[in-house]
């Protein structure tokens, strides 16, 4: 059970409090509420160049990295396709100092050019050594295109294309912040050796002055149902053939989103799922093999990616893969292996509450879902998970016509 | 009055906080294997560490530490692979094996409520491993298969490459394996090797979470009755040989977009006195975000996403590495970079200022890093598997807060020598 305090200042941020006195430490998280889904699709990659962008200096200061470290902190930040979240870890006695950072770059940036014409440079860089210097690099650009047609999570948040990340203007990023960078669209969430009291204050002082900015509404096109299955072939320099698939699942409110979760578990998760069990050591079709899922805020993906073994055709491959599926949406679990799901559930949330890091991270995400109470719930929500409701929720999400392939074939 | 922007709030120097690395219990089991304990924390779980001393330069074959351990759990007298991974994940615990050049490790991840139910089941892989022949083919290959994955990356050659430049593929910390080393493995290779380093082998024991009140006796049941730590395992001493040539430059894919650069010289390991102060002058040059090296040729150039320096420790020998991939048509110009910075630091002392910083940075990082029981072990282990105390942990603090920028300059001078550095670049 996390606790945590909460409250709003006039300016429309929120602000959640979760004390631990065993740490010296402090984390100061802010989450802003914007991510590669709210791009143009003209302009993607900007969520995350702009990450970057918010390390280059302030309005009232000049770099951000070096007050933060001469304070003996650390910091680093995110950019997912729903959200962009920045945090600071900070010895408790110096939280100030991240309070004065955080919010000077809340507040405005210093739109340097310089730092502009840098990151662009760097970002272009993190393209490459991601996404085209490396085997399958290209793979989720064209997966992602492929399942998608209208909704913003068909490109990645490194963008779909360099040349949106190279075009990208001062202009672009001035509206940009002024768009989704204000205390209204934001989360701030302090843990670890503070006081509810102190957090207010220091909230007050440093982020209480910025003004509200227009009120963002989410308005992203809606996927159309999918009504007949789709595929790419791609031939590529790459030295195995691999085979990825993905369904159509709902997203993070949708009353089968534990369940579905569980269904990668039983497929995917560890050496004893039916996936790694049944086709890398009984059959041998597969050298490696994955089942997991976007976990996004709206409609999101299961996945199914594996390299074949050398020698066995795709054809084959695809046929034991949607045996499987066939057996899942056929056949009741039974309750043993519902239980492992739900025991090893259990055990990455309490290792992911163990540091005061991943406690704010969650206790932000929670609350952009709608409620940071959540957090608590969550381990309550698998646990009423039935073998019923997996079996339903299989028969629901692998649909043939919900199906999205990639043949990627090994040239050699 | 209006709020003051521009000055920093008054901070508390790390340089001035009492650090300190809190203290394990210790304990010894029946058959004489040691347990260094340290509970705490707030989540109900723990964390086991079994080392072994059957890491991969006790091998006379290549591969056969590293394939011996990741099979112990892949089949025991009385239960498959399959039980044996389902019985651990049933609980919620996750089994993991680490092979590295001394130590091979066998971890346990769980819930401290479970405890009871899988440590018989860690015991069981420790003393009735069996190495069933399917398993051992599938692994094999498998594992070819990675390789020529592998090899498709520039940054995994070159990894490899400039570990054998530095101490030669004869030696444990140069050597690598190559498809033939795969097939050439049967299974009385891994038998011996498991019955000479595992089931009679030496041992030593990590625990640090939540402990239930029987830790110690199930600890001892299942593990302390075991055949281990009766023979003395000898370490055997492996000779460098370093290559004569220091520069090259490898085309492994000709339509790569970036090179992989790795510059490295030998640095001797943690026990060498200059040890504390050159991870000072490691930070200064490139051992963070705030480093001379990132700021130079990511912030100022953007030649990279990212570039790094840091001292491979390893137990007996070491070496200062720089490592970065960028864009190709750049890779000379940030080599060149590299060296102008090692340069400077030779010619010219570090600023008061820059200095004061770092040494913040680090101590401010290394409480952070002492957060928590999982991080508090951990140090522990490094330091009692490198013969190291806790004198060596106060020992770098007090150098981190003390040492003057004459002290680094004097050390970039010993150290930082552009023709000391073997320089590679893999496209």
């Amino acid at each position: 059970m996390i606790q945590f305090e909460k409250f709003q200042l006039d300016n429309g941020l929120k602000v959640l409090v979760h004390q631990d006195t065993s740490t010296p430490m402090a984390v100061v998280n802010v989450l802003y509420n914007v991510g590669a889904k709210d791009e143009d699709p003209a302009k993607t990659g900007f969520a995350h160049l702009f990450e970057h962008l918010m390390f280059g200096g302030s309005v009232n200061i000049p770099v951000y990295d070096e007050p933060l470290q001469r304070a003996g902190g650390e910091n680093n930040a995110y950019t997912t396709n729903d959200l962009t979240n920045y945090y600071c870890q900070i010895p408790a006695e110096n939280i100030e100092t991240a309070f004065w950072l955080e919010s000077d770059r809340m507040l405005s940036l210093a739109f340097s050019k310089k730092s502009l014409e840098v990151q662009r440079k760097v970002v272009c860089e993190e393209f490459k050594e991601h996404y085209i210097n490396k085997p399958y690099g290209d793979a989720w650009h064209k997966m992602r295109s492929l399942a998608y047609t209208q909704h913003p999570y068909r490109w990645m948040t490194i963008g779909a294309s360099l040349a949106h990340v190279e075009d990208a203007t001062m202009e672009d990023v001035k509206d940009f912040f002024f768009q989704f960078y204000r205390p209204n669209n934001a989360i701030l969430v302090v843990t670890g050796n503070v006081e509810t009291e102190q957090v207010k204050k220091l909230a007050e002082k440093w982020f209480g002055p910025i003004e509200a900015g227009k009120a963002y509404v989410r308005n992203l096109p809606k996927e159309p149902l999918q009504e007949k299955t789709r595929s790419m072939d791609v031939r590529a320099d790459v030295p195995l053939d691999m085979l990825m698939m993905t369904w159509h699942m709902g997203g993070r409110f949708d009353e089968g989103y534990h369940a579905t979760d569980l269904i990668t578990e039983v497929l995917g998760g560890g050496t004893s799922a039916r996936l790694y069990e049944q086709l890398i050591k009984v059959k041998q079709i597969f050298s490696s093999i994955d089942c997991y899922h976007f976990g996004t805020v709206d409609p999101g993906l299961l996945v199914i990616e594996g390299k074949l073994v050398k020698g066995i055709s795709m054809a084959v491959a695809e046929k034991a893969v949607l045996e499987e599926i066939e057996k899942i949406k056929n056949e009741i679990l039974d309750a043993k292996e519902v239980q492992k799901v739900i025991n090893k559930t259990e055990s990455v949330i309490c290792f992911e509450d163990m540091s005061i890091m991943n406690r704010a991270h969650s206790l932000a995400y929670y609350e952009l879902l709608g409620d940071a109470d959540l957090m608590n719930k969550e381990l309550g929500m698998y646990q009423r998970v039935t073998p019923t409701m997996i079996q339903h929720t299989a028969q629901q999400i692998f649909q043939e016509n919900n199906r999205n392939t990639l043949y990627y074939y090994s040239k050699s | 009055m209006a709020l003051d922007r521009i000055v920093a709030p008054v901070i508390k120097d790390a340089i001035d906080f009492n650090i300190q690395l809190k203290p394990y219990q210790k304990f010894s089991l029946d058959n004489g294997v040691e347990v260094y304990a340290y509970e705490g924390g707030s989540q109900e779980v723990l964390l086991v560490d079994m080392v072994f001393y059957a890491g991969n330069s006790f091998e006379q074959k290549n591969w056969v530490a590293a394939a011996t351990n990741f099979l112990l759990k892949n089949g025991t007298a009385s239960k498959t692979s399959f039980e044996i991974t389902d019985a651990f994940e049933f609980y919620g615990a996750h089994l993991n094996r680490t092979c590295t050049n001394e130590t091979a490790t066998v971890t346990l991840h769980g819930l401290s409520k479970h405890f009871q139910e899988v440590i018989p089941i860690m015991g069981e892989i420790i003393s009735e491993a069996s190495f069933p022949e399917k398993e051992i083919a599938i692994l094999k290959q498998n594992q070819i298969q990675r390789l020529l994955l592998n090899l498709k990356k520039g940054d995994f050659i070159a990894n490899r490459l400039i570990d054998e430049y530095l101490f030669g593929f004869d030696h444990p910390y140069g050597k690598y394996s190559v498809e033939k080393d795969y097939t050439a493995i049967n299974r009385e290779d891994l038998v011996a090797f498991y019955e000479q380093y595992y089931l009679n082998g030496k041992c030593v024991i990590f625990i640090a979470g939540k402990f239930p009140s029987t830790m110690e006796s199930l600890l001892n049941k299942h593990i302390g009755q075991l055949p281990l730590n009766k023979k003395e395992i000898k370490e055997q001493a492996h000779p460098i040989i370093s290559a004569t040539e220091k520069k090259y430059s490898i085309i492994n894919d000709a339509a790569s977009v970036q090179g992989s650069i790795r510059l490295a010289r030998h640095f001797p390991n943690r026990h060498h006195p200059d040890f504390p102060a050159a991870q000072v002058l490691n930070n200064i040059f490139g051992g963070f975000f705030g480093s001379r090296l990132m700021s130079n040729i990511r912030e100022d150039k953007g030649y990279t996403y990212g570039i790094h320096s840091y001292l491979q420790n390893y137990k007996h020998a070491g070496a200062w590495m720089v490592s970065t991939d960028a864009g190709k048509d750049v890779c000379k110009a940030t080599i060149e970079e590299v060296y102008k910075e090692m340069k400077k630091l030779r010619e010219e002392p570090v600023g008061e200022d820059e200095l004061k910083l770092v040494k913040n940075y680090m101590l401010g990082a290394l409480l952070g890093d002492l957060d928590g029981p999982f991080q508090i072990i951990s140090r522990w282990k490094t330091y009692l598997l490198n013969d190291l105390t806790e004198d060596y942990f106060y020992n770098t603090i007090k150098v981190v807060r003390s040492v003057r920028p004459e002290e680094l300059q004097a050390l970039a001078n010993t150290y930082l020598k552009e023709e000391d550095f073997y320089e590679l670049v893999v496209y």
